[in-house]
């Protein structure tokens, strides 16, 4: 998470309005900024900064087509940073798990504790 | 909560003032967390955590026992940790009866929490969806519509 690449995919994927250009990315294949204008309700210019900030975290790749310029994701990338944030999932868990085991056991060993002093 | 990065939590059968302690005391921390903490648990307190050949600064932000403790750190050396340059780790903690409390943690951050308030509650009322699921969720449509 320290990463300086990390820490622009973070704040990339962190925006809503960014996001939502990015789920619209995700579930249609190639799309030009227009097209994802008409679908948020946003400005088409706002719509092309969230672009250039997708791209320059490396989430997205444009291509032209003709006169248009059509945008896609990166599935590499993506599943990059899924698989980042599946292992700090992990981790967290693993750390739950010892907080759980250590105050059972400390709960455990005061009810003995009171046990015996009464 | 704006730019939240993930949310775990774990349901323990102990009472608060237990998982309290568990979790802020400095020899149990190094029992779940850091292999060597060296931090006093006080608003403002700064601290250190070693992990392996690894460590850093970290910086308590909350102490309100027994409900919530949070602090700061991944932040570059040598600045101080202020919201925009940190990540921010925050503990709550809910009895559930007597000898029950769950316990959850959040890691949020970067640039989303200097965010003027109406965009926190959009961004609130929109996603509720730690990063995680959100990239779990992308990746299982990006899946679908591209097989193999």
């Amino acid at each position: 998470m320290t990463a300086q690449t990390d820490d622009e995919l973070w704040s990339a994927i962190a925006d809503p309005s960014r996001r939502r250009v990015l789920d619209l990315l995700v579930s249609n294949s190639e799309v030009s900024a227009s097209w994802l204008a008409g679908r948020v309700p946003f400005t088409r210019q706002a719509v092309s900064k969230h672009l250039v900030v997708l791209e320059r975290a490396g989430l997205i790749s444009r291509r032209k087509q003709g006169r248009e310029v059509l945008y896609q994701v990166q599935a590499g990338r993506l599943d990059q940073a899924t698989r980042a944030m599946a292992q700090l999932a992990a981790q967290w868990d693993r750390q739950l798990a010892a907080i759980k085991r250590l105050a059972e056991a400390a709960h455990a060993e005061d009810k003995k504790r009171n046990h015996h002093d009464r | 909560m704006a730019g939240l990065v993930i949310e775990r939590e774990v349901l323990i059968e102990a009472p608060v003032e237990v998982v309290w302690r568990t979790i802020t005391e400095p020899d149990q921390m190094s029992q779940w967390f850091a292999d060597r903490v060296d931090l006093v648990v006080e608003a403002g307190a700064q601290g250190y955590m070693e992990f392996g050949d690894q460590g850093g600064p970290v910086v308590v932000e909350v102490v309100d026992p027994p409900a919530r403790f949070s602090f700061r750190w991944n932040h570059p050396r040598g600045e101080e940790p202020v919201a925009g340059n940190s990540m921010l780790v925050e503990f709550t903690l809910t009895p559930e009866g007597d000898e029950r409390t769950r316990l959850r943690v959040t890691e949020s951050g970067h640039e989303l929490l200097a965010w003027p308030d109406a965009e926190k509650q959009r961004y609130a009322d929109e996603h509720q969806e730690g990063w995680a699921d959100y990239l779990d969720r992308l990746a299982s449509v990006l899946s679908k519509r591209q097989p193999g």
